[in-house]
Parts: C-alpha cells; structure tokens; sequence
C-alpha cells in the first residue's frame, strides 16, 4: 500500500480548526473548510448547514487533481491557487504543504485580495499541523493511538453494519 | 488510504468502480443511491457529458452505520470507462482502498474488458498500490443478455488472483448489494490489519 492510513486525532483537529475559525473571521468568510487531496473532509467552520460539504469535498478534490494534471501537462508543478468567481460567492481554493487542499467561500463582504492575503499566512500554520498529523498517521497506529480500536474488529460487527 | 478521524469518530474509505465503458458502472451506483435509505446516503454526483456517458466521476457517499462507536462511512466512485479518458481514471484511482472490477458480459466486450483491466492494473501500480493485494471484487454484469459468455469463459479469462467474483444485473439490481458488501468487507478487513 503506498503511504498510510491519514490518521487525525483530537488535538489536530482542535488545533486545525481554531486556525480554521480565526481564518474565517479574518477574511469575512462565510465557510472555510480543510480537504484531503482524496477528496475527505478533515475540518470545516461556517454556514454549514446550507451546503453539502461531503459532495463538496470530493468535487474540491477532483477540481485540483485535474487542475494539477493540466499544470504538468504545460510543463507547470502545479498551480497553488484556483478561484471561482460567481455572481454571488466566490471560491478560493488552494494546496496546503503538497497534501490538503484549503476552500474559502467568501461574498461581498470580503475580498479576494484579503482572502488571499489571510489564507498565506493560515495556508504557513496548517502546514505545521499538517506535518503533525502525517508524521503520526505514519507511526504505528497501536503507538498514536493508545492502542488501535479496528483490530478488534470481528465479522459480526462487519455483518452488523449489513444487516438490512 | 483510509481517512480515520479520532476528534470526529469516523472511518472513511474509498471504493472505485472500474471497467470498460458502458459496463455498468454507473448503473451499480444507481442502484445503489436508489435503494438505500435518505438517511444513509448523501448526494449522488455525476459529473457526466449531455449523452449520459460518465465524464470524470461518479461519486456517492453512504453512511453504514456505527463500528467499534466509529461511523464507518463509504464513498464510491465510478471512473469514465471509455479508452481516451485515462487520465481521468489515475486521478480517481488516488487514494483508492478497494476496487469493483465491473466486467461486461456481451463476448463482443471481452476485449474491452481485458483491455480495461490491463488498464487497471497499469494504473494501480503507477499510484503504488497492486492489484494482487488490494481488496478487489470481480462483477461479471448484464447477465440477462442473450450474448452473454459462459460465466466459466469469463472467469477463465478474467479471475487474476482468486478474487470473489459475482453475476450481476445492475440495471435490475441483481448482485449489486452482494458485490458491494462483499468489498466494503474487504477493506474493513484490511484495515483491521492495520497495516
């Protein structure tokens, strides 16, 4: 298997998302939330409930993979940022330390020169993070995680989730 | 790869269905939307051309439910089957825990699916992973058709490690839930061996 299970416990996840927050209330966003390059959602702050942020998740993924896969082909590395301008919202979208991708949904109430300019300096914290939680997710899971609770997993509890 | 998230109690893991296109891919995930429960599923999205051919993916996340107090959720892609989309098909591969080979059962196709599985394995171990390890499922689909190969023809040509193979009708439902279930287990299993 080529790298490891992304593992994200507790403190990263509280650490990413006061990031997340203040990030948001800096840029007069309405939501910011933190994508696996997979397309899995690791975090989000904001007006939630209006949007699908699962759906989100994946189409933000598949948006940068063939945004990447466009960058090589004209001999580029990548490109960091994508932005959506629409009547109402806008998207910023940009790659975190090569990994995760970071969305920030803002309307007129901000700008894409402040968004830009806030999500610089939250894109440098995450990366911190986000080296913390790699460098865990890749020790052994029994060491970060006080003992792996899906090595315990039977065959009864697998057919339990098929049983309608 | 497995997203395990501790803060939110919730294990993610990635399904792709791969094949030739017109094979069923889509029509599996269909289904699947169609019979499971409102509060088990999320939004299907099909990124699709006007004619209803897949463009980029297909992708459906379902909820199946608490293990080990962990919320064990699945999301399932379909790759565009046909030929010119390959560079579509590696991106979806990314990441990728399990995979439904969906074979087409018309002999006018066996070419098309040999040729798609070559691509799938070509594929897979560009992205580091390998066929004869990852959790993999075979789906020998549109069984009803008069043109069907023999089910032994086809396994004979297809089976490449002894993987469960299933006869489908996706456009009925037929064998869908088994192939899916079957390889969700798959992947649990896996990840009870953490690896």
């Amino acid at each position: 298997m080529p790298g490891n299970d992304l593992v994200l416990h507790e403190e990263e996840f509280i650490r990413i998302r006061d990031v997340l927050s203040r990030l948001r209330g800096e840029c007069n966003a309405k939501i910011v939330f933190l994508v696996d390059k997979n397309g899995q959602q690791i975090a989000a702050i904001g007006e939630l409930a209006s949007i699908d942020t699962t759906a989100l998740a994946s189409l933000a993924a598949g948006n940068v993979a063939a945004t990447d896969s466009l960058a090589r082909l004209i001999g580029e590395k990548e490109f960091s940022v994508l932005f959506h301008e629409g009547e109402r919202d806008n998207l910023h979208i940009s790659v975190v330390g090569g990994r995760v991708i970071l969305v920030v949904i803002f309307d007129e109430r901000s700008s894409l020169g402040l968004v830009r300019l806030r999500v610089k300096k939250g894109s440098n914290e995450l990366a911190v993070i986000l080296d913390v939680m790699l460098k865990k997710s890749a020790a052994p899971r029994k060491a970060a995680a006080g003992g792996s609770p899906f090595a315990e997993i039977t065959d009864e509890d697998i057919d339990k989730l098929f049983s309608d | 790869m497995t997203f395990i998230n501790y803060a939110a109690r919730e294990i993610n893991c990635k399904i792709v269905y791969y094949g030739p296109g017109l094979g069923g891919k889509t029509t599996n995930i269909k289904f699947v939307y169609e019979k499971t429960n409102p509060t088990a599923k999320g939004k299907l999205i099909s990124l699709a051309t006007e004619t209803d051919r897949t463009l980029f993916f297909d992708f459906l996340p379902l909820d199946l439910g608490e293990i080990r107090g962990f919320r064990t959720r699945f999301h399932l892609y379909t790759v565009p089957g046909q030929v010119f989309y390959d560079a579509s098909r590696k991106l979806i591969l990314k990441g990728v825990d399990g995979v439904v080979f969906v074979a087409d059962s018309q002999a006018a196709r066996m070419e098309a699916n040999l040729e798609s599985l070559r691509n799938l394995d070509l594929n897979l171990k560009e992205q580091g992973y390998d066929l004869r390890t990852i959790p993999y499922v075979l789906q020998l689909n549109k069984r009803d058709l008069p043109s069907a190969l023999p089910v032994e023809e086809m396994k004979r040509q297809l089976v490449r490690k002894g993987e469960p193979v299933f006869e489908a009708v996706a456009s009925k439902g037929t064998g869908v839930f088994e192939t899916l279930k079957t390889i969700a287990k798959m992947v649990l299993l896996e990840l009870r061996k953490g690896r």
